[in-house]
């Protein structure tokens, strides 16, 4: 299988220098092979670094813009490292993020309530939206066995449309040059934001203080035990008496209602109203599985890579306006990531060394 | 008449739309066999779009333009072959880069394409004599592109090959117990890189098809979810061809009803209907279902090493 | 083998005496029988941490039955890979009829006409017969089969060696027994001459022995050569004309099977006088503990696996669950354990009634499982030792305060687990995946008797295992005998049952044959039960 120059063992142990120093090697090799694509357009790739370093982290305005993205992806991530924890594939943060945020955009708009618990109501609204939008599919996983990939992926599109179909429809506020949005927020349904940035902390606490909890959790409690263990056998599960249903029902509710309530922060922090999908999410969701795969399921370590996409993003931004380079580059950087990350998994894996002498 | 038009359109509807969903089906139906799953159907299909339209409006020849699509989705698809074969990587990650790095790739480089006419497309052909069939002629044989013949003629191709011939019991047996088939002396590796491939190609063919054929034209993202929906289709026809056409042709034909059905619905709520009826398919086909007969190949999305328990 | 050899015969006492193949067979290997067929010359095959074969020389006589004899680990089945191709030695070479050659690859092994047909069977079991057969083959015309051809071939080679079986059928509608069948048949249709089988007899009852042992006469008859890889001394006395030994990996000695005995053949593979030195005092059965009642459940695939099934057990009691893999053993300690659903009947745990309560609750109860898979089931391998151990009582002071894990008290856990039960681990942070089979079992007997369970349900508890192992785990399962459980064992090997159970339950079919004590049990008469040609009045 392999030439006689190379030396291949199987690892017994996985000291986390190992996990860091791999993935460290495959974002390294992303950024040499996207270079190619600055290449091809004309542009030094260190050039191109360079800018997105200094624009997103340089200055303040980069460094909020990094931020403000850095909050979403960091709440849905959380979520999904503790869904890939049960190996439950919950391809569907976007979609429930969304459902997050009209839930608390109905709070904001149509329910009278005191203005003091307005926002109180739409947090737990945006929560309990999520939590509803992924239990759907995993439900259907366990009772039916019905494919988790799938059926997370097709409820975000239908997330979307309902969204469209609200904005359009029922919820239609003043119609600016065709495109459609509701009212805006009464001031007490707004989450405060940073002065002169669109930072919106109170969004960002929850996010570290989840990323913290759910650590905790997954690695100090009880239940975490079981999530641990039904992720990593589910024969296993099933002999100690571990009922995988309710494990994956758990994990679903937070990582759903972690995607809500990153929605809510979009809605309520940044938007101030209820906008056409694509304008109120750049695929947080599905920017979030790279960041919640890059942190190897460690939700405390998602503060990190979310911050690392948050730069990412932004910079995306920054050389679509100083070199007028198209911004999907954004998702193939993001696409070869993935490709080098889960390709340098097999470095986690197996030791490979150089055979000096003929063995 | 009025019920003879709506079954006239959605019929014709059925074969134009059902044909790109086929055709990838049938792909992903080879790669499933052989134990690999492929998420990255949306990417190939989107580059096979791009460079199908790109080709055919540089050649002005639609057909080279498929051809172009074909290679370059197979191409595409053996990145994912060589993270999830190669490198053993997980299946469904691996898949989903390959999606996001196929709109991507499409998005930056078709940049300068959007909103061009094709002026040369597939042409539409009328079968003279048979398109004269009351309800039947104009439905099935009048104003049909050529590729959607050749299409329902390439399954019960494909089914004879994977249960019928030697081929085909290659495949089936390395999608099941790619152990026994490597003790037999069969190249497991190379067997699922070629389906995997296969798959690749039609993607690319089908991506192709809606940028040169259905709707010639080029659109950043237009393919709009449909390599999601085969990969539900791949599990609904019970990884067998002749219900994989069935399937495409059912799921085409109701996304036109629910078109037809406007007066009567919100437009995004039926927009959102293929996605929920793709559930609905799944949790039907979910009950009472023997897995051992018609479930899903046995090593699906486990990557297989020699030698390793 | 010369004639001379075929005047004297050994007797040995325990085990049965020359069969009637003795005879038959000197007459037919008289001639080409020093013609060699296969010969291996320092054969040597390393492995990261141990030397699977050491320096290992071998000749196999053409039309022989020659017998690879040796424990588990001694390297049988690593130097059989290697003559099969799925193994490159690292030093000695391999010599067919007289000429050196190389053998990079199972396809190149058939090209030599070497067949093997291994201990789990290489069937995929979606496909028929015939496409197994013809799996790997370049048959037919181009990429068309030739059905008719095809099945006209097996049919005359299976008439010809009497393996009968359909060819048409799929490979998962088949018994144990005849999926065997379609593994030679494949060997035969790609003309091997030399047919290697590994532990062939594993899974079959008594009667199908006997009839793949007159298929071997048979194929030998033929001019077949066949290697016979095996742990278990009867079979070769019965039926092999030489034997090689192996220990830990090197070739102890080679000798004509009718010069030797089942004592001297034991003492060369394991070193030393085997006695399996277990204290087992007479039963003192007590109270019944478990009681089941015409319990009824199905299979994995939906088809019946338990038909009625009725029995007890009683505190310091063994109750042997006898019989071959797949006749509802396996279903039987998972509905006993709440891991599978009983469709009918039910069972009582002292007076409780436990049918189809939960996995938790049976284990609560103080219901121990050792599983038929112990490391796919029973562990999870990516977990540490410490993890593991608590698997079932981690929700229980002193391992959890309110929802925290004291992390604390699992370590202490663990340390006197590997203490009492001897797992060789250098602490308690290992991963499971890394500990050798005999530890990982000590593991789970550490966990599961930890609660001084009540009753004990074990499943091959040493499938597997090396004599030390095994006489060890034997031995707790006798002491927890004696502390007051009953304890319900299930085991494909019947001297194991034979030797610790207090009463024997034979099952086949799903459906309980006799029950015995192990003062009446006769060897015959549990292989007839097992096959399902005899049924015994119940009574208890």
């Amino acid at each position: 299988m392999a030439p006689h120059w190379l030396r291949v063992e199987r690892r017994t142990t996985l000291p986390p220098r190992v996990v860091f120093g791999v993935s460290f090697a495959a974002i390294v090799a992303a950024l040499l092979a996207a270079g190619i694509f600055f290449k091809a357009y004309g542009v030094s790739p260190l050039r191109a670094y360079q800018l997105i370093v200094t624009g997103a982290l340089g200055s303040k305005v980069g460094l909020a813009e990094t931020v403000r993205r850095t909050i979403p992806l960091l709440l849905c991530g959380v979520g999904l490292t503790v869904a890939f924890r049960a190996l439950f594939w919950n391809i569907g943060a976007e979609g429930q993020l969304l459902v997050g945020a009209m839930a608390a955009a109905g709070v904001a708009l149509f329910v009278p309530m005191p203005d003091l618990l307005r926002l109180p109501a739409m947090f737990v609204a945006g929560f309990a939206g999520g939590a509803f939008w992924a239990l759907i599919p995993a439900m259907l996983k366990v009772r039916l066995g019905i494919n988790d990939v799938i059926s997370t992926l097709m409820l975000n599109y239908v997330a979307a449309f309902v969204m469209q179909y609200l904005i359009q429809g029922p919820w239609k506020g003043p119609t600016a040059r065709g495109f459609a949005y509701t009212d805006k927020f009464p001031a007490s349904a707004t989450l405060a934001r940073i002065p002169g940035t669109p930072i919106h902390w109170p969004t960002l606490i929850l996010g570290v203080l989840a990323a913290v909890l759910a650590y905790i959790w997954v690695t100090r409690t009880r239940q975490g035990f079981e999530i641990r263990v039904v992720g990593e056998n589910p024969d296993a599960a099933r002999y100690a008496g571990i009922s995988q249903g309710k494990v994956i029902l758990a994990v679903m509710l937070v990582s759903g209602g972690l995607a809500g309530v990153a929605g809510v922060g979009e809605a309520a922090g940044i938007h101030r109203m209820l906008l056409a999908p694509s304008k109120l999410s750049f695929g947080y969701g599905y920017t979030a599985i790279i960041v919640a795969w890059l942190a190897r399921r460690n939700p405390l370590a998602v503060i990190g890579t979310a911050l690392l996409f948050g730069v990412i993003m932004a910079g995306g931004d920054v050389i679509k306006v100083s070199l007028g380079l198209p911004f999907q580059l954004v998702n193939v950087f993001n696409g070869l990531i993935l490709f080098f990350l889960i390709g340098s998994e097999i470095f986690m894996r197996y030791k490979v060394s150089i055979r000096w002498r003929r063995a | 008449m009025e019920w003879q038009s709506w079954v006239i359109s959605t019929g014709s509807f059925m074969l134009a739309y059902g044909t790109p969903l086929l055709l990838a089906t049938l792909g992903e139906i080879y790669a499933e066999r052989a134990g690999v799953l492929n998420l990255g159907i949306e990417g190939m299909m989107i580059m096979g779009a791009y460079s199908a339209f790109v080709t055919a409006y540089v050649t002005q020849n639609p057909w080279i333009g498929l051809v172009v699509a074909a290679s370059v989705g197979a191409g595409f698809s053996l990145i994912h072959a060589f993270a999830s074969i190669t490198l053993r990587a997980n299946q469904v990650v691996s898949g989903l880069a390959l999606t996001l790095l196929g709109l991507g790739l499409s998005g930056v480089l078709g940049r300068a394409w959007g909103g061009l006419p094709l002026p040369q497309t597939l042409p539409e052909i009328t079968v003279p004599g048979l398109s004269r069939i009351p309800i039947l002629g104009p439905m099935l044989f009048d104003g049909h592109s050529l590729l959607i013949y050749l299409t329902l003629l390439l399954v019960p191709v494909m089914w004879f090959i994977l249960f019928k011939t030697r081929i085909g019991i290659t495949i089936r047996a390395v999608g099941e117990d790619p152990a026994t088939a490597d003790s037999l002396g069969i190249h497991v590796r190379l067997v699922r890189y070629a389906c995997v491939a296969v798959g690749g190609l039609l993607s690319g063919v089908a991506g192709g098809y809606l940028s040169v054929a259905y709707r010639p034209a080029w659109t950043e993202g237009m393919t709009a979810g449909m390599g999601w929906i085969v990969v539900a289709l791949t599990i609904f026809a019970f990884w067998n061809p002749i219900y994989g056409m069935i399937g495409a042709l059912l799921f085409a034909a109701l996304y036109h009803l629910s078109f037809r059905l406007q007066p009567w619905l919100a437009p995004e709520l039926l927009r959102a209907l293929p996605y929920l009826f793709a559930i609905l398919v799944l949790v039907f086909v979910s009950r009472g279902t023997l897995q051992r007969r018609m479930g899903a190949p046995a090593a699906l999305t486990i990557p297989y090493a020699r030698g390793e328990e | 083998m010369t004639l001379d050899a075929s005047e004297s015969t050994t007797y040995d006492e325990a085990g049965p005496g020359p069969s009637r193949f003795t005879e038959v067979r000197r007459k037919g290997a008289s001639l080409n029988a020093d013609e060699v067929a296969v010969q291996l010359r320092g054969i040597t095959k390393r492995f990261p941490g141990v030397v699977a074969n050491d320096g290992i020389d071998l000749s196999v006589h053409r039309g022989e039955i020659h017998c690879l004899l040796g424990e588990n680990g001694a390297g049988k089945t690593t130097l059989m890979r290697i003559l099969y191709g799925l193994y490159q030695p690292d030093a000695g070479q391999i010599l067919l009829h007289g000429e050196a050659t190389r053998i990079p690859s199972p396809r190149a092994a058939l090209t030599h006409h070497i067949g093997m047909v291994h201990q789990h069977f290489h069937l995929v079991p979606t496909l028929s017969v015939e496409e197994n057969i013809i799996l790997g083959l370049s048959e037919g015309r181009g990429p068309f089969l030739r059905p008719r051809k095809t099945r006209a071939r097996i049919r005359a080679l299976a008439s010809e060696y009497g393996l009968q079986v359909d060819p048409t059928a799929k490979v998962w509608q088949l018994a144990v027994g005849q999926q065997q069948r379609v593994e030679i048949l494949k060997a035969l249709y790609r003309d091997a001459d030399t047919l290697i089988m590994d532990e062939p007899t594993s899974v079959l009852t008594p009667q199908e022995v006997d009839a793949l042992f007159h298929t071997l006469r048979a194929l030998v008859d033929q001019g077949l050569t066949i290697i016979f890889i095996t742990h278990k001394l009867d079979e070769v006395m019965e039926v092999s004309d030489r034997v090689t030994v192996l220990r830990k990996g090197k070739v102890i000695a080679t000798v004509d099977t009718v010069s030797t005995s089942k004592a001297e053949l034991a003492r060369l593979m394991v070193g030393r006088e085997v006695v399996f030195r277990l204290e087992k005092r007479p039963g003192q059965a007590g109270d019944e503990i478990l009681k089941v009642r015409d319990l009824h459940a199905l299979n994995d695939r939906g088809l019946p696996a338990l038909r009625g099934v009725s029995f007890s057990v009683r505190s310091r009691e063994i109750l042997g669950i006898a019989g071959v893999s797949g006749n509802g053993q396996h279903e039987l300690s998972e509905v006993l354990t709440g891991m599978r659903r009983a469709t009918h009947g039910g069972a009582t745990l002292e007076a409780q009634d436990v049918t189809n309560r939960s996995a938790r609750a049976i284990a609560d109860l103080g219901v121990a499982h050792v599983p038929t898979e112990r490391i796919r089931v029973g562990t999870v391998p990516n977990m540490t030792i410490r993890e593991n151990l608590i698997l079932k009582r981690y929700r229980r002071r002193p391992f959890c305060r309110w929802i925290f894990l004291d992390e604390g008290a699992a370590g202490a856990n663990a340390c006197d687990a590997m203490e009492r039960y001897g797992i060789a681990a250098p602490h308690d942070g290992i991963a499971a995946k890394n500990l050798s089979g005999g530890n990982i079992q000590r593991m789970l007997l550490a966990r599961e008797l930890s609660g001084e369970p009540h009753l004990i349900v074990a499943a091959h508890p040493t499938y597997g295992l090396d004599v030390g192992a095994t006489e060890q785990v034997r031995q707790v399962l006798l002491d927890q005998r004696d502390r007051g459980a009953g304890i319900l064992l299930i085991s494909e090997d019947l001297d194991e049952i034979l030797q610790l159970s207090d009463r024997i339950l034979v099952l086949f079919a799903g459906e309980v044959m006799g029950i015995l004590t192990s003062e009446e049990a006769q060897l015959e008469e549990i292989g007839l039960m097992m096959a399902g040609a005899q049924r015994q009045a119940v009574s208890s």
